[in-house]
């Protein structure tokens, strides 16, 4: 091999060392570098950080049933719980950021002590709850389909109590029809609360045989953890039959009321989003399909059940109603 | 520039670093937890970006007096039609799972599906007229008025992103700032002539 360079090369045709290190060359060289740089700095700079994964405080859960009971009242759906990261790194908590992959990054160190949580209205006994007086309260391990109105969903191992625990402390009046939640408003702790990309604080509404359903419940964690601030840190609600975002987080006022409260995505765009939103593959959203979702971690479609596939528990809510209209 | 074939491959490499930072983002996993919504979601980003580098290539021309940038037009074009191409994949295969028969209805049920679509059919006789001897077949005039179709394109494509936003438009809202001053500055050129006969806006003041 050496030789046949010898012969096809002659030294004079050698480039010099200086003349290959030439200006242009060094140029172009530099210029290519530094481009490339900057355009993967851009891109970078344009792209959310990588994922992390949060390490919370074990919460003690009390077993309450035997498996089988828990599948059909619907409180342990037997399908794979999404993993810890991807549901703690892709939010829609708009308090934080409306992307939902910075959510994460945008709630570390949310500060969710001290914390307490007003019931009132029509109520017999309106009281102000202490966090800590709330998690002393038996906490069960409730394993939800969660669906959002954007067509993906997941599987997620919640912690909490039902609501209707809470609510029956206080005692509701007759003439209370309806529950109103309500976000915690402060822009120092919410950053994205100061950008007016919905009008804050964030409201929510059940009817009230809704929020009394058994499968309704206030979440206090997941995967066994206290509630990660992305999540909805220290509490939040979570209604599997209906779509994500009637889960409110972060609360800190209920109130018990005659007529139905304002909730925030239907103030939004009322022909998108229903006060009800219940989980119902017949009524298209008109930017997405509601027939089939996208399970979080799955790569073929899923067909969306009616009510979220809790339609056996919670259908005899609805008898009579025209769920077209009342989407 | 005398140097307008290192330009150009310049011009290429970075064009393509973004696809490979996506590409290579997916292998290691580090796209989140809905890599299909993310990879759609940036396709469409980095086609409106490249329709509105093209567009950009003309103002910046005019006022700076640098005619070479013009050598990069129909590059930029074409990486946008890349990406947009990119992006209609990623949609039927991911978001329809390859299942053509349900593409028409949904296309009917969500409009800004509708608008996408339209758009990216808008740039394929673009991407298809981009060569060279296109551009003789049609002769410098017919070719330049058939491109004029960039313009729509780039209000198809912000619309298109706008309608699917759900509440946080500030995005799409930059977007159409900035094709606002591109399409307005054509406009104000085009019915104000007195600053045509002048080669630098700048060298006035």
């Amino acid at each position: 091999m050496p030789k046949k360079f010898d012969k096809d090369i002659k030294a004079s045709e050698i480039t010099d060392y200086k003349v290959y290190l030439n200006r242009r060359n060094f140029m172009r060289g530099a210029a290519l570098a530094a481009s490339a740089t900057a355009t993967t700095f851009l891109y970078r700079k344009l792209n959310p950080p990588p994922a992390e994964l949060p390490k919370g405080q074990k919460i003690e859960t009390a077993i309450a049933k035997p498996a089988d009971e828990l599948a059909k009242s619907g409180f342990t759906v037997n399908e794979k719980p999404t993993p810890l990261e991807d549901i703690t790194n892709y939010n829609n908590f708009y308090e934080f950021s409306t992307d939902k992959r910075e959510v994460a990054t945008e709630s570390k160190g949310f500060v969710t002590r001290p914390w307490a949580v007003d019931v009132g209205g029509l109520v017999n006994k309106p009281q102000l709850f202490d966090l800590d007086e709330l998690l002393k309260l038996a906490q069960e391990e409730r394993v939800y389909r969660f669906r959002c109105v954007e067509g993906w969903s997941m599987v997620i191992p919640w912690i909490g109590f039902p609501l209707s625990k809470l609510l029956e402390k206080v005692e509701p009046l007759p003439q209370a029809r309806y529950v109103g939640f309500q976000t915690l408003h402060d822009p120092e702790r919410l950053p994205n609360q100061r950008t007016g990309v919905l009008s804050w604080p964030y409201v929510e509404g059940l009817r009230l045989d809704e929020a009394m359903h058994p499968l309704a419940i206030l979440a206090t964690g997941l995967y066994g953890q206290v509630l990660p601030p992305q999540d909805g840190a220290p509490i939040r609600l979570v209604v599997p039959w209906k779509y994500g975002f009637k889960s409110i987080k972060s609360i800190v006022k209920i109130s018990l009321v005659a007529e139905q409260p304002p909730t925030t995505w239907n103030t939004e765009g009322p022909s998108e989003y229903g006060f009800y939103s219940n989980v119902n593959p017949h009524v298209d959203h008109p930017r997405w399909s509601q027939a089939t979702e996208h399970r979080i971690g799955e790569f073929t479609g899923r067909r969306t059940l009616m009510f979220n596939g809790y339609a056996e528990q919670v259908a005899h809510l609805y008898e009579g109603m025209d769920l077209r209209v009342n989407f | 520039m005398k140097d307008t074939r290192f330009a150009k491959t310049l011009i290429f490499i970075n064009s393509v670093i973004p696809l490979m930072l996506l590409l290579w983002d997916t292998y290691r996993k580090q796209v989140g937890a809905n890599p299909l919504e993310f990879v759609t979601r940036t396709t469409g980003m980095l086609t409106i970006v490249f329709l509105l580098l093209s567009l950009t290539v003309t103002p910046l021309r005019r006022i700076t007096g640098a005619n070479w940038l013009v050598k990069f037009r129909r590059m930029l074009g074409l990486y946008a039609f890349f990406y947009g191409f990119l992006h209609l994949m990623t949609y039927v295969s991911f978001d329809r799972f390859f299942k053509l028969k349900t593409i028409p209805s949904d296309v009917a049920q969500r409009p800004f599906i509708a608008v996408g679509m339209f758009t990216f059919f808008l740039m394929v006789p673009l991407a298809v007229t981009s060569t060279n001897r296109m551009v003789k077949r049609l002769g410098g005039k017919r070719w330049s008025r058939l491109h004029k179709l960039t313009y729509l394109a780039g209000v198809g494509g912000v619309l298109h992103y706008w309608m699917l936003v759900k509440s946080d438009t500030r995005i799409p809202l930059t977007f159409a700032f900035v094709l606002l001053v591109l399409l307005g500055y054509r406009l104000v050129m085009k019915y104000v002539p007195a600053t045509r006969a002048t080669p630098s806006l700048f060298s006035q003041s």
